[in-house]
């Protein structure tokens, strides 16, 4: 019991990540059509659109106005990320629980080779993947987009797609710690963007408390976001993780011992708010 | 610096993979027939998002989307006719599910969409050109006697009976796949095709003379003159002066 309480955020996390993947097999696999589609677009009750807005934004800039549903199904879903954060990466992406056992199990066997992959990689093939849409007209990372294509293909059948998610897996395992997540994956790089003025937000509220343990480093999928939070004290830095790369995981929450994280809001940052 | 590099690098070096995959993969297989209402294929990859609605608001299981690998787009909605036609709902509910006009919502006669064309395309093998009454393809049509209608031809080989051979009109024929589908062969001798591989076009120079007299009320070529001598060798007749010229071209006026 004790150990569930202590990772409670994790659970809640792939509760939700689990639960959002069963409201949609719940149609192909017991004929209950709530929810159809895939994340790219989905209408719940027949009622609620939502679209993946960057899909939708790689159609535009290649050229297609889209019907009126699938925009507010975009501007449903902007808006909610736009108040909570980087949450896609780490509440309903699918592909993370895998990229995310890939890491433990690295950490489990002790791998330490890593080739260098710069953070700021994704942000050039977000940039890539709008503009040659734009130059040929073609939806180029949608041909192969391991994000959508996992979840499509759990739904709709996958076939030869697992060879991409295997290659996710063991890049992340072997080649370069949190290789796709918090390198390459130009879908997260939006949500950051997207994200980067959210409303919710990570603070490290009793920072005096840290006793450098390095928990939350180790566990951290971005951990370079934490230091100006956690130690921006001496700086005049107040305690709120304001990185767009955070993706509100709180696994921080869960493995802090001296409970110096807190959910809180953007409002809460100054210096003495800790 | 020098990391900004290394990324750029990477991403020029993805883009340039991308793109030529892109270019590769853009290429509909012809046996990979579009939902109704879909925009041609270069504007349907830039329109698609690949959610599957079409998919699962077709009543017939008809329409699956492409997998990874597959010769198709990852993602896109197709049918293959010999496994399953499109059944041409009166109501077009694909039409209707797509959320992003990849399948146009103007589309609101099934009659009136173009996922392809039939072509009775082995006519050493279709039984029909044989003789052998089948009209299988005929009477699945939905569009009977508009989209394919039978011609009878005679069968020379027992001379006294009637061929019934099957005729695709492209003014009507929706390219739904139930001709295909229902064919008797073990390989269809009817196929649906990509409008674009499956109709010639003559060009616009290219005029039926009888239709052009049709539309004017007269001729538009010079009337051929009324046959009136048997010329000896060497001597010719020219059409357009209306005169008689042996071989130095020395003409004599021809009074009719």
């Amino acid at each position: 019991m004790h150990r569930l309480a202590k990772n409670k955020w994790l659970l809640a996390r792939r509760g939700t990540q689990l639960g959002i993947l069963a409201l949609f097999m719940l149609g192909p696999w017991f004929g209950l059509w709530l929810v159809k589609g895939n994340l790219s677009f989905s209408l719940t009750a027949d009622t609620l659109p939502l679209t993946d807005p960057y899909v939708l934004l790689q159609s535009m800039v290649a050229g297609h106005w889209p019907e009126t549903i699938a925009i507010s199904g975009a501007l449903i879903v902007g808006i909610a990320y736009l108040l909570l954060g980087r949450v896609y990466c780490s509440w309903v992406c699918p592909l993370n629980m895998l990229t995310d056992f890939a890491s433990w199990l690295r950490n489990r066997l002790g791998v330490k080779a890593g080739s260098y992959v710069s953070r700021d990689m994704r942000y050039w093939l977000l940039l890539a993947t709008l503009v040659l849409p734009v130059i040929s007209g073609v939806m180029v990372w949608e041909l192969v987009n391991p994000v959508s294509l996992l979840h499509r293909g759990l739904l709709f059948g996958i076939s030869a797609g697992w060879l991409i998610i295997a290659m996710v897996f063991v890049v992340d395992l072997l080649v370069s710690r949190r290789a796709w997540c918090g390198h390459i994956c130009p879908m997260g790089a939006f949500y950051s963007l997207l994200g980067k003025w959210a409303l919710v937000r990570v603070s490290a509220k009793r920072r005096e408390a840290c006793n450098d343990c390095m928990d939350c480093f180790a566990v951290c999928p971005e951990p370079q976001v934490i230091k100006p939070a956690l130690k921006g004290a001496k700086n005049g830095l107040g305690p709120l993780i304001m990185d767009a790369d955070c993706t509100n995981c709180a696994r921080c929450l869960d493995v802090c011992s001296k409970d110096v994280f807190e959910f809180s809001t953007r409002f809460n940052n100054t210096a003495d708010s800790a | 610096m020098l990391t900004a590099a290394k990324s750029l690098g990477s991403v020029a070096a993805i883009s340039m993979g991308l793109g030529l995959y892109a270019r590769q993969s853009s290429a509909l297989p012809a046996y990979a027939i579009r939902p109704p209402g879909a925009l041609n294929e270069q504007d349907f990859l830039s329109a698609c998002i690949r959610c599957g609605m079409c998919v699962r608001d077709c009543p017939f299981d008809t329409l699956q989307l492409a997998r990874f690998a597959d010769h198709v787009v990852t993602g896109t909605p197709y049918f293959i006719a010999r496994q399953i036609a499109c059944e041409m709902c009166d109501d077009i509910p694909c039409v209707k599910a797509c959320p992003s006009g990849a399948l146009d919502h103007q589309l609101s006669d099934i009659n009136e969409a173009r996922m392809g064309l039939a072509v009775v395309i082995d006519q050493e093998n279709c039984i029909a050109f044989h003789g052998l009454r089948c009209e299988i393809c005929y009477n699945v049509c939905p569009l009977r006697e508009e989209a394919i209608t039978l011609e009878l031809q005679h069968n020379p080989r027992t001379a006294k009976h009637a061929m019934f051979i099957p005729r695709v009109h492209s003014d009507a024929c929706t390219g739904c796949g139930k001709c295909e589908q229902a064919c008797i062969l073990q390989q269809a001798a009817i196929k649906v095709l990509p409008i674009k591989l499956a109709k010639a076009d003559a060009g616009g120079h290219y005029r039926m003379g009888w239709e052009e007299k049709k539309k004017s009320g007269k001729s538009l070529v010079t009337p051929d003159a009324t046959h009136q001598f048997n010329l000896p060798q060497g001597v010719e007749y020219d059409y357009q002066s209306g005169k008689i010229q042996n071989e130095e071209g020395a003409g004599t006026e021809v009074k009719p």
